[in-house]
């Protein structure tokens, strides 16, 4: 499992690196549907097998399909990967290059000083929907009308 | 070597069939067709025309394989292989007998979905790439009509999972001992049978690919075993989804003590394939926009009403 942890892992950097610095939109979409599929993985071998598989339908299976349509009909040519390759300029690198390497740092001096080990206990369907509708029902229901609200203003705006 | 579920013998016999069967449909399909609609069919290859598949698989391979300059080539070579590899990996939880199978995961129906969902990438990485109006109109329609129905099939599995009282294929196979599901679910066997064709996108619902108005809608730039691939994809798929009814709603391999498990699961999956045939050359194609409607108006509210009355029954049993 840890073995499966830090492939996983490997690979979601790698796509979400690759997701920033491609300047086609399709490539950096199939980058992106990666990068959550080795998240489902990390989840799974987290010991979280229903985060992981509602991971891989809502994010990669549903969102992403929305994104993908979304760029269906835009239409981007080869004017838009110019665009792109143009504003990824070197030295733009410069300022979110530093303040990534301080929280890398921050992270690397956090997981030394404290013994974090890996200990996957695999957490069920059933546990999960225990708590869910139990003791947390209330911010179930809660982010139920969220969507709902959106459902509501979404028909709103495609009304106009 | 053993028999059982994971064994290498299981996993290895388990892809072998799977492949063959998909392969061997576009035969049986031809001249069962033929055989509804009063002609023979093809019949020279073989007896009984059984070796056509083996032609059209030379001729397959043999033939070009081209990526047009125009098309992205990156996702144009990715597309294909997606589908493929996602339903044959939904295979992996599919019980087919006792002991055979590939895993006995207790997320079985949630894998089933999630690899449905990633399905709908090949379809529209395929039509975006070829850069192509008839493929991009495909693909989009493939994207809408797979993500709306990819809705109703989840809910209406639901029913099942809540009768059952697990995810876990096997354990809903073993629950329908006093009683298959499609008593009980009938309403959900029927959203789950529409939705199942609508997520294969196979005529009726061919729409993605409608002949008569996008040319071949997002595969119109693909040959060779590229074509293949989302040919022979559609096929698995059938086989797929067959299965799929099968475990769920019609106690899988449970069946009279005089045929082996694993003859009953066949045969049912053999008759819900042949009934795929059958809508094909029963049924015209709607409208694009009848399909949506018909989806989002009547099936959502239908499946929703059908989980709300088994949850209600379900309480009320265990009131009792």
């Amino acid at each position: 499992m840890i073995f499966l942890f830090y492939t996983a892992a490997i690979v979601a950097l790698i796509a979400t690196i690759a997701v920033i610095v491609s300047t086609n939109v399709v490539h950096a979409l199939v980058y992106l549907i990666i990068s959550l599929l080795s998240v489902a993985v990390i989840f799974f071998a987290l010991g979280a097998p229903f985060a992981a598989m509602l991971e891989a339908i809502v994010y990669a299976g549903a969102i992403m399909v929305l994104f993908l349509f979304v760029m269906m009909m835009l239409n981007l040519g080869q004017a838009t990967q110019d665009e792109e390759k143009a504003w990824m300029q070197p030295r733009l690198w410069i300022g979110p290059g530093t303040l990534v390497a301080l929280l890398l740092a921050q992270l690397t001096s956090v997981l030394f000083t404290q013994d974090v080990a890996i200990s996957p206990v695999e957490v069920g369907v059933l546990d999960i929907s225990v708590l869910l509708f139990g003791p947390w029902l209330l911010a179930v229901e809660l982010a139920s009308m969220l969507l709902l609200a959106g459902l509501v203003a979404a028909y709103h705006l495609a009304k106009k | 070597m053993s028999f059982e579920v994971g064994s290498a013998l299981s996993i290895g016999a388990i892809l072998f069939t799977v492949i063959i069967v998909a392969a061997m449909l576009i035969w049986v399909e031809r001249r069962l067709l033929g055989l509804w609609q009063e002609r023979l069919g093809p019949n020279r290859v073989g007896p009984f025309g059984l070796l056509q598949v083996v032609a059209d698989m030379i001729k397959i391979f043999t033939k070009e394989d081209w990526v047009p300059p125009f098309a992205d080539k990156f996702s144009f070579i990715l597309a294909p292989p997606i589908i493929m590899v996602v339903i044959l990996l939904s295979f992996s939880v599919i019980p087919f007998a006792p002991g055979v199978g590939v895993i006995d995961s207790d997320i079985g129906v949630l894998f089933v979905l999630a690899m449905a969902s990633l399905g709908a990438y090949s379809v529209m990485l395929g039509g975006l790439s070829s850069n192509n109006k008839y493929a991009l109109l495909g693909s989009l329609r493939a994207a809408a009509q797979m993500v709306s129905y990819e809705v109703f099939m989840g809910i209406s599995l639901l029913g099942v999972v809540a009768l059952a009282g697990s995810f876990n294929l096997r354990e809903i196979v073993l629950s329908q001992s006093d009683g298959w599901f499609i008593i009980p679910q009938f309403v959900g066997f029927v959203i789950f049978l529409i939705a199942g064709i609508a997520e294969s996108h196979r005529l009726p619902f061919d729409i993605p690919e409608a002949e008569q108005e996008i040319v071949a809608g997002y595969h119109t730039e693909y040959s060779g075993m590229k074509f293949g691939m989302f040919f022979v994809g559609e096929y698995l798929g059938v086989v797929l989804v067959s299965s799929l009814m099968v475990v769920l709603f019609f106690g899988g391999w449970l069946g009279p003590a005089f045929l082996p498990p694993i003859v009953w699961f066949v045969l049912k999956a053999s008759f819900f394939i042949a009934f795929f045939v059958l809508l094909r050359a029963a049924i015209p194609r709607p409208r694009y926009d009848q399909l949506m409607n018909y989806g989002w108006l009547f099936l959502l509210p239908l499946s929703l009403l059908n989980l709300v009355l088994t949850g209600a029954y379900i309480l009320w049993q265990e009131g009792l």
